[in-house]
């Protein structure tokens, strides 16, 4: 029996992702505070974006956010990475290595409903890239003023958002799959050689795939908290316009 | 802290002794030398307290993989495990794997893995290579090596709690034998299609991820990252993903054939 304080990671990865999660549900239902606009400006936050009242021209008191969390939250929650996270802390099965688990009637793993969906991954990576592509518009028009570029401390903090956001997409299993782990010859043509050139490439980042799961989780969660401050008048966001 | 100041001393071990019937937890102190490792003590109380203490152990050197415990609760190879790396202020536990019958003691009957072995079909040479043609690009052998790596110590079996806590043995082939799939799927010169035999009768669905093979490990495979989450994928492009069932790429495995029944 293991004696020493396995239950610490689990414990610490339960209040985490609660924490993280009770707070995404609490922003998208408030839904507003969403965007800095002061001065030329607009940054606007990960959590709403794209801004889709903005893109088609309409006008919302209801959480509208949530047309686009599933697809972001999708990606996390059927990540490997995540799946190992919450296998353990919330299913305790097995809360950690060599520690009996959770007693269950019968064991199942991910071959029935609802867990057997989670081999849709690849398919909550294609969303999750288009929403990463929106974030990468956000971060680049971020640095614009009324059409002048400028510097500050909030288009900053979205440029590293979305870059941990990137390495946290591009890192995925499924990813690395797609790009060239399937193939079993990276020899046998020049297009499987260069596949092969990316597949290790990207497998550098999925070697830090949980790295990065939980950088861009907190990046994005203080991107948003940042622009709820900003926008709302707690302070103001420092930029210099050159 | 140097090494010196934390090794030696008299320490306390707790051996599991007993059989399938009955057994129990049996306190041991000795006198313990700076650098001994687990195994040297385990062999100490037997020369000196305990001569009837079953134990297996072969080369001492971490790549035989025969002297496979669980010390602290954790798999760990016995002659890799040094006493001045556990908690000094505690005794250190030794017990056998648990996912295996136990024959005596530390000693486990593990040929349960050597049946599952047989069930896979070994290398298969694709039909269309020219005959004698058995060259191999560094490249894809690289991915391969990796796996090369086992001892079959089976400490991930051990720890893997489809086979240590659900007992289901009987519907799924474990960390180690999905390393063995994985090297011979990627194989660019095996002809056998084994998805099916991956997915069905190895029940890799079953395997929930979560990494306690690859934390295990001796020899640093990447297990779950190299060979159980690829596998996965490939089940994945043959069985669940809509977008290549509708291409008809599903099942496009060139050179590769199903096995004969």
């Amino acid at each position: 029996m293991r004696r020493d304080r396995w239950w610490v990671q689990p414990a610490l990865i339960v209040a985490a992702l609660t924490v993280f999660g009770i707070y995404s549900i609490v922003r998208a239902i408030l839904s507003k505070y969403y965007a800095i606009t002061a001065g030329g400006a607009h940054l606007q936050s990960p959590f709403f974006s794209p801004d889709l009242p903005g893109i088609f021209s309409f006008k919302t008191g209801l959480p509208w956010a949530f047309l686009v969390l599933w697809a972001p939250l999708g990606m996390r929650s059927t990540c490997y990475y995540y799946r190992k996270s919450y296998y353990r802390s919330f299913f305790l099965a097995p809360p950690s290595c060599a520690v009996a688990g959770a007693a269950r009637r019968r064991y199942t793993g991910e071959t029935k409903l609802p867990l057997v969906l989670n081999n849709l991954h690849r398919f909550f990576f294609y969303l999750a890239v288009l929403v990463v592509a929106f974030l990468w518009y956000d971060a680049i028009r971020g640095f614009f003023y009324h059409g002048s570029f400028g510097i500050g401390l909030g288009n900053a903090i979205m440029l590293i958002n979305v870059l941990c956001l990137s390495a946290f997409t591009f890192g995925c299993n499924s990813w690395r799959h797609i790009i060239g782990g399937k193939l079993n010859c990276f020899s046998c043509s020049s297009a499987a050689r260069t596949r092969h050139g990316l597949w290790q490439k990207f497998s550098i980042l999925n070697g830090h795939h949980q790295f990065w799961a939980w950088i861009s989780m907190f990046t994005v969660g203080l991107t948003d908290l940042y622009i709820w401050l900003a926008s709302s008048g707690v302070f103001t966001d420092p930029h210099h316009v050159f | 802290m140097s090494e010196t100041l934390t090794a030696g001393g008299t320490r306390k071990l707790q051996i599991w002794r007993g059989d399938l019937t009955s057994g129990e937890l049996v306190d041991y102190e000795l006198e313990t030398e700076p650098g001994m490792v687990v195994l040297d003590a385990v062999l100490e109380i037997q020369r000196s307290q305990a001569p009837d203490l079953a134990v297996r152990w072969n080369c001492k050197a971490a790549k035989c993989g025969s002297c496979s415990a669980e010390v602290n609760g954790r798999p760990r190879l016995m002659c890799k495990t040094r006493l001045d790396h556990l908690p000094a202020d505690q005794p250190i536990t030794v017990e056998p794997l648990r996912a295996f019958p136990l024959i005596r003691d530390l000693v486990t009957d593990v040929s349960w893995n050597y049946e599952v072995n047989k069930k896979i079909p070994p290398f298969t040479p694709r039909e269309d290579l020219p005959e004698g043609d058995f060259l191999i690009d560094q490249a894809d052998t690289d991915r391969m090596s990796e796996f090369r790596k086992c001892i079959e110590c089976f400490m991930c079996q051990d720890v893997c709690h489809i086979l240590r806590d659900h007992r289901l043995h009987d519907r799924y082939y474990g960390p180690r034998f999905m390393v063995r799939m994985a090297s011979l799927d990627m194989h660019p010169l095996d002809g056998l299609d084994r998805i099916d035999q991956i997915a069905d009768d190895g029940g890799i669905g079953l395997c929930n991820i979560t990494k306690c093979c690859t934390e295990v490990c001796p020899e640093g495979i990447h297990i779950t990252d190299n060979a159980i989450i690829p596998l996965k994928e490939r089940v994945v492009d043959a069985r669940y993903d809509p977008l290549l069932k509708i291409l008809g790429r599903n099942r496009r495995r060139p050179g590769k054939k199903k096995p004969a029944v």
